[in-house]
């Protein structure tokens, strides 16, 4: 017999069973590889569908008042326009967030303790706070104009709110840095080292190309949180879909069921931009892992 | 002792002008606590709530109904990716507002559930489908030949499940579910937008009144990163708890 | 009790008794009718190539495979039934796997008693005494209170095995269960294996060990693609196979 055999088990010879090496000394790791059409787009298409068309046909109110789904088309172009005002703000958010979650990334994994321990610190606290008290901190703790060389910057609200938003992507960009560079093996290091690269050169050059890949899915995973969360600017008065959504149904006369299909029309806006992010953010992942 | 510290803080605001109402005012204080008091019914029902729906969504993923597996795997996609916050407007406006109401005696209208039922609905709801999530992928990777192994002992499916899966699956899930339950925790806040008298109401209140905003920030951030902190201590004592010498990392 | 027979069986039939098996997975069939008895007390070898349907048919013995077609009786219970009642049959058998699938989150001492306790409702007490002995009868005393993840591959085999052994078994299945272990550690379980042997427990043994098949097996059964091509006892087996296949595979292994 062909001593390759002992190894182990045949896959062709038991299909029932996965080939496992010792499945008690398997490692603890949430397997990310589900299947691909776990959740088909049909689901949600349904469920939101349902919200929209279903439950203003249910609540049918009096005859000379617009139906619901009349009210919802009649002002989607201005709703959109505030939906696309929450994209922008999150674009926005992510970008400054990003930049600075990096350097607090790197700031983590610096030589220096003292850096690391505070840029440890601030990444702690912004991730660990809610992101609405993060956002009432900037908004009434920030003034709303600020002196730079005598010349005088007006800070809008949504400035104000584009940065609150920014504090908690900072924060979880930067353990996402972390993560990543902590995931390279130490021999990359040491092969940099003996190289004769500087710790910089190995960290720009070597480290961070190789786990720009890595960064990718939970990069993307944060954008969609954010996205999702700058509708809690309309809490603290910025103006976006979330407010226009309740000055629609304050206009329309303020009829109670004129809150689900609105509100519904809402749902229906982040699930449309969020799930392919969602899909796309699985996908990688999952084509990532098996590489 | 109580009155000492009253005392320091009065002292503080009269020196130096740190207005902290809330321990030196008992009225400020009964609203902080009473908003405290709200955090936590919020925190830990709605923890409790979604790690039921998180279970058996599970389950129902996994069994054999092709129609409930299409329910749950729809309830997943919508509530992982539409905004919290709309979702609990969506609920307690939408939803809370065409649910028959009962009426008082004096004809006054009364709906079924008020706001904080609806925000404890929607916030189990948003992060159920979280758990579902979790849960399935702690099932999945509990590997096959152990199941078999219970089989052979002759374990029905379900005496398998809840003696050797889900021992095992939640060991594995622990650190996913660590995160959503702290998400959770934080996301609680979200209920101030519908009123809800919980710790960013009461203290938004106070500051309001008091003009004390910088004093009732800070108290705000300190209270989140306690409850935060607490909810870390204890998943860390359970994950370690749970944790199996040999096994894992 | 386990030992109890079933309606119509009787201890001088085949305790095992497969008739014309066929399995298939999707287009491929595996087992292409198999046909063999095993008595009471005997010790039954399975080898042969990988691929050629050993596991399959052990695993189909009890039931955790359901076969195509033809028929397998284990003390005259139909496992082909679809009413098949398969608590009653895994009383009767029990089965020790090639990677041990020990339950990780329970010490060896709870691995042994937890089907006792679970799927038979015996008492505590009494299940834990024996369960101790089994322990001990596999030279595992001591480690009661171990995990699995704190065991060697062979101690983990000897666990499965005890645990296999807490149902109080008439036939015991094993499957390749020294193919996963370091060298070193085979021998201990084969130990263990030949004791039961010797005291009289049913044993069918899909194995690699040519020398452990020769000194224990009363029988000995060689497949290939899924059929039985020869068999015999281990002196006339090993001395005089007539298959051209046979010979093949024992000049490679032996």
């Amino acid at each position: 017999m062909n001593p390759s055999d002992r190894n182990g088990p045949r896959a062709d010879e038991r299909p029932e069973g996965r080939p496992t090496d010792l499945p008690v000394l398997l490692p603890f790791a949430i397997s990310k590889n589900r299947p691909p059409a776990r959740l088909r787009p049909v689901h949600g298409w349904l469920l939101c569908g349902l919200a929209v068309v279903a439950l203003p046909a249910w609540a049918q109110g009096g005859g000379a008042a617009l139906s619901p789904l009349e009210v919802v088309i009649k002002w989607a172009p201005l709703l959109l326009t505030g939906f696309a005002f929450n994209v922008a703000i999150s674009l926005m958010a992510m970008a400054i967030g990003t930049f600075a979650g990096i350097g607090l990334g790197l700031a983590m994994l610096a030589e220096g303790r003292v850096l690391r321990r505070i840029a440890w610190s601030i990444t702690q606290v912004f991730r660990n706070v809610p992101w609405l008290v993060l956002l009432f901190f900037v908004m009434f703790l920030v003034p709303f104009q600020v002196t730079v060389f005598g010349i005088r910057v007006p800070l809008p609200d949504w400035v104000k709110a584009t940065f609150g938003f920014s504090l908690p992507v900072m924060a979880n960009v930067a353990e996402i840095v972390r993560g990543a560079v902590r995931s390279v093996p130490n021999t990359q290091w040491e092969a940099a080292e003996s190289l004769a690269f500087t710790r910089r050169q190995t960290m720009w050059r070597i480290i961070l190309p190789q786990c720009a890949k890595r960064m990718l899915p939970p990069w993307m995973n944060v954008y969609a949180l954010i996205a999702m969360a700058t509708v809690q600017a309309s809490i603290v008065g910025v103006t976006e879909m979330l407010t226009l959504t309740a000055q629609v149904h304050a206009a329309e006369g303020g009829r109670p069921e004129l809150f689900a299909p609105l509100y519904g029309f809402a749902l229906l806006c982040f699930f449309l931009y969020c799930y392919p992010i969602d899909r796309l953010t699985a996908g990688l992942e999952r084509r990532f892992e098996t590489r | 002792m109580i009155e000492a510290v009253q005392a320091w803080f009065q002292r503080l605001y009269e020196t130096t002008g740190f207005n902290f109402t809330v321990f030196y005012d008992p009225y400020d204080w009964n609203r902080y606590v009473a908003g405290l008091r709200m955090t936590l019914l919020l925190g830990i029902s709605t923890i409790l709530i979604s790690l039921v729906i998180g279970a058996v969504g599970a389950l129902l993923q996994s069994g054999p109904s092709r129609l409930l597996r299409g329910l749950v795997n729809g309830f997943v996609v919508v509530f992982r990716n539409t905004p919290p916050l709309v979702q609990i407007f969506f609920f307690y406006f939408g939803l809370g507002t065409l649910l028959p109401a009962m009426r008082t005696a004096d004809g006054l209208r009364v709906p079924i559930l008020d706001n904080v039922q609806w925000a404890i609905v929607s916030l189990s709801l948003f992060a159920g489908a979280f758990n579902v999530e979790i849960f399935r992928s702690g099932i999945e990777a509990v590997p096959k030949t152990t199941v078999e192994a219970a089989e052979a002992l002759g374990y029905t499916r379900f005496k398998a499940y809840r003696h050797v899966v889900l021992p095992l699956a939640l060991r594995v899930c622990l650190p996913a579910l660590n995160n959503n339950l702290i998400n959770l925790l934080k996301t609680t806040t979200l209920a101030y937008a519908i009123a809800v008298p919980e710790t960013l109401y009461a203290v938004k209140q106070i500051w309001s009144e008091s003009q004390n905003v910088l004093e009732m920030m800070l108290v705000l951030l300190a209270t989140y990163a306690v409850l935060v902190g607490v909810l870390v201590w204890i998943m860390h004592r359970w994950e370690r708890a749970l944790r199996i010498p040999g096994y894992g990392r | 009790m386990a030992g109890t027979p079933s309606q119509g069986w009787t201890p001088d039939q085949p305790i095992v008794r497969l008739v014309d098996v066929h399995k298939s997975f999707g287009t491929f069939e595996v087992l292409k009718g198999v046909s063999f008895d095993v008595r009471k007390g005997e010790v039954v070898c399975i080898i042969g190539p990988s691929g050629s349907g050993k596991s399959t048919l052990i695993r189909c013995i009890n039931a955790l495979v359901p076969v195509t077609a033809g028929s397998i009786q284990v003390e005259g219970i139909e496992v082909t039934d679809p009413r098949l009642d398969k608590l009653a049959l895994r009383r009767k058998v029990g089965m020790v796997f090639q990677q041990y699938n020990l339950f990780p989150h329970k010490t060896a001492l709870q691995n042994v008693m937890m089907a006792p306790i679970h799927v038979l409702g015996q008492d505590r007490r009494e299940v834990e005494a024996r369960a101790r002995a089994l322990l001990t009868k596999v030279r595992l005393a001591g480690k009661e209170d171990a995990y699995p993840g704190e065991l060697s591959g062979g101690q983990q085999q000897r666990v499965a095995i005890a645990r296999s052994l807490a149902m109080r078994p008439d036939v015991m299945l094993f499957d390749e269960v020294t193919a996963a272990l370091d060298p070193e550690t085979v021998k201990e379980v084969l130990v263990t294996i030949r004791e039961l042997a010797e005291e009289g427990m049913t044993c069918m043994l899909v194995t690699h060990e040519m020398n452990f098949a020769r000194d224990v097996a009363d029988h000995i059964y060689f497949t290939d693609r899924g059929v039985i091509v020869e068999h015999g006892p281990p002196a006339t087996f090993f001395a005089s196979a007539q298959d051209e296949r046979t010979r093949r595979f024992l000049s490679q292994v032996l």
